[in-house]
Parts: structure tokens; C-alpha cells; sequence
């Protein structure tokens, strides 16, 4: 890919102050227009990644560069401006909707704070609104009157507001029940298209993630285990936490990579691979060295960090995969 | 290797024993936990499956009554695996729930349940205790909210094994405590018996609740959501635990999910719930391949396969409605239905056979496959109708083994 990135993340680290390493040298791309995926189970780090590319945190070590400005010693009135292209769908619109606050004051008040004049953001609030298919009615409604799906729609246009180049969506859809979670995703998709937006979509919901994303990045412990394209991922999974974590998708049919354990504590994290132990393929020198990103098998855009990726380790096979 | 589970009745529950009474341990019991022995009657309860009649449960306050499920019938059959698949305010935990009799006197419980020869909803409040956590376990939703935190985890597992008179000494009790964790594939189970609850993650905590669940060897285990809180490799380890608890104990499970992967992998049967009725119920590859309820197959579209198109999943139109909303007549799935006729909306549709042990309440539908008509938007080749296979299987030979 030739273009410029977005989004470049390069080497994120945070740790809290309990001594958890949420994030461990984490980096990744989004371009223009596309759809990455983060997946990986709670605690692997996938959220707090998305709040340090918000600067809603700040790293420890590592930068985040937005259309090719380093956001790092950005601040002030330029941060605000940079905070227009880079918008948030959080997870749970009941409690990041003010609730003393009617849906169309809620998306007013994003586009004021971005110097928007008030008859001017009051318009663009309404055709929004309309536009992610909150009926005109709704508009002086306040969030308690409206249901989850409509909230998160709301959300949506919120975020929408200001032209953003990224959103990005923190587990957006899952609190929605299924029938309208297709909505939602429909309309996400729909908006894309017509809007050129980028999504960093973070969710646990693999199904959807793959349904969604054009390249996906895997998290296990505070770090990257595999990125690839969402299809070369599914098809041809490298690590074995990728497959073990493909496999568990419940369905008809399933051969279940099946993990022994737990997810060991992330303030003590295992020496050398963290998914060592719980990796049936584990080997001695697993625990001694950290495995480096490394390009698997096909494009150079598929990439593990195993020290095993060369070899022809024994993943359950996906159904419908030939 | 782990102590064989009861699967059948012995130690009958003796009420003559004097210290039982004294000699529990003096831990605070759960409010309403009553310090007696299990009463006689129950014990030794035959092979049988749990059948539920004609289910209507009814809220009431001083305002309003919430009629949140009617009209619900299913079987569980012994060693098998029955699904109650819905959306949230669907009535399917309430059907759970009803079935264990754990809603008190001011939830009107009507329709009947019995398991094996027993008339549960016949038994006085004593008797039904014993049968619950004995013959019929329960592994509740909230997993965190569900066990003491202030007591230990193998306390709480060796609590129930001695009420229900499975283990008579304290310390067998104790041990059979470590079994049952040991079983559910907890590693290390002697610590986890001395932890507290908060100390555990959730699966383990979801483990030790499904422990609890087994450990008098129930005939058949009612699971509300029992992976729903969990990440995806906890779940599989679960629901592999399951399985390998159903061969062993031949106990037949009613899963409780509005996963429609999970009711794939776990199912013999599924039942379908929609505004608190049954919309569709019949085998597990049957229903979910071969929708006969515009519902199920909208439900079926909305979950992403690898085949969907981006931005081609077959939303349905609205909103659930919300639990116990007052449903007017006729079907409550009309005003989502592409489907629905103007009968639709007069009367009520009841259950009706469309295929070898399958039945639907959709009398428009009705199994017969609806020309080209579309229920979302279109998937795989096309529009997809009621009754034509969407999810990648073509001809289902019967219920998954």
C-alpha cells in the first residue's frame, strides 16, 4: 500500500499504576477509508490501545501519529482540532449520552465545542439524526425514552458530526441485541461508503469483526500476537492463540482448539512468549525469548509473532474452509 | 481420577440423624437456606425427561400484572440438549426460572412441569427444595452475583452435597467438594477450595457455580447463560464440559442463550421465544438451517457468517419489544414481519406442525417455502425466504448427535 497512513500507532506502551502492562509495544496502521479490527479477549489491552490512539491516556513510551502529525506534544486548541477528525463510538450510550440532555442537544453540543455556530450545528444535528434513521419526533426525546439500538445511533451521528476521518468503535454493537446489531453494523457499513470514514473497530465479537474489517489485528496480554487481512487470518490462521481464539467461536460442527487455563496475571506476565503458557505448542525456548513480529506466509501484510509460524502446527480447520 | 458422580440415588437423606442439624458448619447461611435435611420424597426420582405445560408467568404490583411468558411447552429429554433461543425480554430466563419454581408468591405461576414421574409445581415448598440442586440443577447467569463472597468456594459446593444428604461427615463433604471442582476441569482445585469467590476470574467462578450444579448429580441441569459472560476460549472449555457431563451422567440440559452459535454447537432441539411465547421449536439443524418463523430466520440473518456480504446482514426492521410489553392481538411479530397479513394482526397463531417434530406459530409461513419473498436484506445467492436453508447446510438429516 503506497498511500500515506491515517492512523500511525508506533510502539504504545501503558502501564497502570497496579503494575499492569496493559499495552506492550503495540503498533499498527489504519488507512483512509478502511475498517481494522481489534479482537482479543477482556484484559488483552484492545481497549486501552483505543483510548491511547484517543490520548484519552497518554503512553508511557511510543507515538501516535494522525494524518501525519505526532499527536504527542500536541495540545490545547490543536488537540481540539485534531479531535474532530478522530471521533469515539464507546460502548455503552446509556451512560456516555448526558442524560440531562436531549439526542439532538447531545450531537449539538459536539459540533459547538468544535466552534460549530449554534443554528448551524442545530441543522447539521437534524440531518444527521435523520440520516442514521432517528425519527424527527425523537429529537427533544432524552436519552432514558430511547432504546439501546436508537442510543447507539445517536451515538453515531455524535461522532459523525464533525467529519471524522477515524472513528473509533469500542465494542459499539455489543450490548445490542442480534437483530438490531445487524442494523447498526448495516448502517455503519452504509455510512463508510458513503462518507469515506475509517473505523477502528475493537470488539470481542469475532463474527463481527470479520464481517466488518478489511485488515484485523489479534491481541493477547498487552501485545499484538498476529495482523493480517481479515480473510488470510480466518483462512490461515498462524498463531496459535489466532486459532485457538477462531476455532472457539461457538457454531455447528466446532473442533475447538480448547486452551488449558486461564489468562495469566498481566501484572506477572509470563517470561519470554506470553501465550506460552497456555499454547499447547509451546516450546522450551518459548520462555526465553520474545517472539518479534515476523511476516508469515503469504503477503507481507500478514505478519505473527511466534516462534513457531514457520512450522506446520496442527489448527482445527474452520468449517466451510477447504 | 476423580470420584464417580451419583447417578443413582444413594444414602437415602435419613432425618433421623440427630447431629445433622448441629454439626453444619457455622458459616451464615443463605437468607432463606432452612438448616433441615432433604425431605424423603424425592429421593430415588426415575430416568425421565423434564416436561413444561402451557407455562404462563404473571408479575403483578399493586399498578399492573406483566404477563412475561404464556403458552410454553418443551421437553427435555434424558441425555439430551433443548435450547431456549431469544432476545433480551423474550421470557426465556422467566421460563427457566418459572420451571425451578424460584419466583415467590407474588409471581403467578400457571401450567404444569414434571420431571420424570413428579409433579413439580405439585410439591410443597420443602419438597421442591430437595429437588432442586438434587435432580434439577441450576447454574444461574451472574456467576459473580451468584456464590457467598464471604464464604469459601469448596464450603459452598460441600454445603449443598450435605444438604441434599450425598455426603454425610463434614469432611467427606470437603473432599467431594475438591472432586466436583476437580471435574469441572478446575486446575488445582484444593486452592480454589479455600479461595473466596473474588479471588477467582469468572470463568472459574462460572466452574465452580457448574460444580455446585452436578454435584448431586442431577437428571437435568436448567443453564441460563451460562457462558455469556465469558471470552470465547473460557466458553468452548465450558460448553466442552457440558458435553462430556452429558455423556457421563446421561443428564439431559436446558440451555438457556440468545447465542445462535451456541445453540448451534450445543443443540438437539431448539425452542425459539419472541415476546414470551414459543414462535418455532423442533431439531436443533432443522430450525437453525430451516427456519419455519419469519423470526427465527431474521435472527438466523442478523448473525454474520463468513458468506455475508459487508453491510448485507438481514437486519429486522424495529425493536424487540420489551419484556412484558402488553401485546395486542395477534401475532407480536407482525409489525417486523415482512410477511405478516392482515390476519396477522387479529388473532394469535398457535404452534402448528410443519415437519417431523417441528412445529411454528406462523400460519403464513407455515414451512411452506414463501416464493421469493425476503425476510433482510440478502444473503448468500440472493434472497433467502423462510424455510430454505440459510445458513450453509442443505439437508439437515435430523437432530445433531
Amino acid at each position: 500500500m503506497s498511500r500515506a497512513p491515517l492512523l500511525l500507532a508506533e510502539n504504545l506502551t501503558k502501564r497502570f499504576g497496579n503494575g499492569v502492562l496493559a499495552v506492550d509495544d503495540v503498533s499498527l496502521t489504519v488507512y483512509p477509508g478502511e475498517t481494522v479490527g481489534i479482537v482479543g479477549e477482556s484484559g488483552c489491552g484492545k481497549s486501552t490501545t483505543g483510548k491511547l490512539i484517543l490520548r484519552l491516556l497518554e503512553p508511557d513510551a511510543g507515538y501516535v501519529a494522525f494524518d501525519g502529525r505526532n499527536l504527542g506534544p500536541i495540545a490545547g486548541q490543536q488537540l481540539r482540532d485534531i479531535r474532530a477528525q478522530l471521533q469515539l463510538v464507546p460502548q455503552n450510550p446509556q451512560t456516555s449520552l448526558n442524560p440531562r440532555r436531549t439526542v439532538a442537544e447531545a450531537v449539538i453540543f459536539n459540533l459547538r465545542a468544535h466552534g460549530w455556530p449554534r443554528h448551524r450545528a442545530a441543522r447539521r444535528a437534524a440531518e444527521l439524526l435523520d440520516r442514521v434513521g432517528i425519527p424527527a419526533a425523537y429529537l427533544r426525546r432524552y436519552p432514558h425514552e430511547l432504546s439501546g439500538g436508537q442510543l447507539q445511533r445517536v451515538a453515531i451521528a455524535r461522532a459523525l458530526s464533525t467529519d471524522p476521518k477515524l472513528i473509533v468503535c469500542d465494542e459499539a454493537v455489543s450490548a445490542l441485541d442480534k437483530s438490531v446489531q445487524a442494523q447498526v453494523l448495516n448502517l455503519l457499513v452504509e455510512l463508510q461508503q458513503e462518507r469515506g470514514v475509517a473505523y477502528l473497530f475493537i470488539s470481542h465479537d469475532l463474527g463481527v469483526v470479520e464481517h466488518l474489517s478489511d485488515r484485523v489485528v489479534v491481541m493477547y496480554l498487552g501485545r499484538v500476537v498476529e495482523e493480517g487481512t481479515a480473510s488470510e487470518l480466518w483462512r490461515n490462521p498462524t498463531h496459535p492463540y489466532t486459532a485457538a481464539l477462531l476455532s472457539s467461536t461457538p457454531g455447528r460442527d466446532r473442533q475447538p482448539l480448547v486452551l488449558a487455563g486461564d489468562l495469566p496475571n498481566p501484572a506477572d506476565p509470563p517470561s519470554g512468549c506470553g501465550f506460552r503458557t497456555r499454547c499447547p505448542f509451546a516450546l522450551d525456548a518459548c520462555a526465553e525469548q520474545r517472539p518479534a513480529m515476523a511476516p508469515a506466509e503469504g503477503t507481507g501484510a500478514h505478519r505473527a509473532a511466534c516462534l513457531r509460524s514457520t512450522d506446520d502446527l496442527a489448527f482445527p480447520v474452520r468449517r466451510g474452509a477447504a | 481420577m476423580t470420584a464417580p458422580l451419583m447417578t443413582t440415588p444413594l444414602m437415602a437423606a435419613t432425618v433421623t440423624d440427630p447431629r445433622l442439624g448441629q454439626d453444619r458448619p457455622g458459616g451464615p447461611l443463605h437468607p432463606g437456606f432452612v438448616r433441615r435435611r432433604a425431605s424423603r420424597s424425592t429421593r430415588g426420582i426415575a430416568p425421565g425427561a423434564l416436561r413444561v405445560q402451557d407455562l404462563a408467568v404473571t408479575f403483578r404490583s399493586k399498578r399492573a400484572a406483566v404477563r412475561a411468558v404464556r403458552e410454553v411447552s418443551f421437553t427435555v429429554e434424558p441425555g439430551r440438549t433443548l435450547v431456549l433461543l431469544g432476545e433480551s425480554g423474550s421470557g426465556k430466563s422467566v421460563s427457566a426460572r418459572a420451571t425451578l419454581r424460584l419466583y415467590g408468591d407474588r409471581v403467578d405461576v400457571e401450567g404444569s412441569a414434571t420431571l420424570a414421574d413428579l409433579d413439580l409445581f405439585g410439591l410443597s415448598e420443602a419438597e421442591m427444595r430437595a429437588v432442586r440442586g438434587k435432580s434439577l440443577g441450576f447454574v444461574p447467569q451472574d456467576a459473580g452475583g451468584s456464590l457467598d463472597p464471604l464464604r469459601r468456594i469448596g464450603a459452598q459446593v460441600a454445603e449443598v452435597v450435605r444438604w441434599h444428604g450425598v455426603e454425610r461427615t463434614r469432611r467427606a463433604a470437603r473432599d467431594r467438594a475438591v472432586d466436583l471442582l476437580a471435574q469441572v476441569g478446575i486446575p488445582d482445585p484444593g486452592r480454589v477450595a479455600r479461595a473466596y469467590p473474588h479471588e477467582l476470574s469468572g470463568g472459574m467462578r462460572q466452574r465452580a457455580l457448574i460444580a455446585i450444579a452436578i454435584s448431586c448429580g442431577p437428571r437435568v441441569l436448567i443453564a441460563d447463560e451460562p457462558t455469556t459472560a465469558l471470552d470465547v476460549t473460557i466458553q468452548a472449555q465450558v460448553l466442552e464440559l457440558f458435553a462430556r457431563l452429558q455423556d457421563e451422567l446421561g443428564m439431559g440440559l436446558l440451555m438457556v442463550t440468545h447465542d445462535v452459535g451456541v445453540a448451534e454447537q450445543v443443540a438437539d432441539r431448539v425452542a425459539v421465544m419472541y415476546a414470551g411465547r414459543l414462535v418455532e421449536e423442533g431439531p436443533g439443524a432443522v430450525v437453525l438451517s430451516q427456519p419455519a418463523h419469519p423470526y427465527t430466520a431474521g435472527l438466523l440473518g442478523a448473525v454474520p457468517t463468513p458468506e455475508t456480504p459487508r453491510g448485507g446482514l438481514q437486519a429486522i426492521a424495529g425493536q424487540p419489544p420489551p419484556a412484558g410489553a402488553v401485546v395486542a392481538d395477534g401475532c407480536a411479530f407482525a409489525d417486523r414481519c415482512a410477511f405478516a397479513v392482515e390476519a396477522c394482526r387479529r388473532e394469535s397463531p398457535p404452534l402448528a406442525e410443519v415437519g417431523p417434530g417441528h412445529r411454528a406459530a406462523c400460519p403464513v409461513v407455515g414451512g411452506s417455502v414463501v416464493g421469493r419473498a425476503v425476510v433482510g436484506g440478502p444473503a448468500v445467492g440472493g434472497p433467502v425466504a423462510v424455510g430454505q436453508p440459510v445458513r450453509g447446510v442443505s439437508h439437515p438429516e435430523g437432530p445433531a448427535s
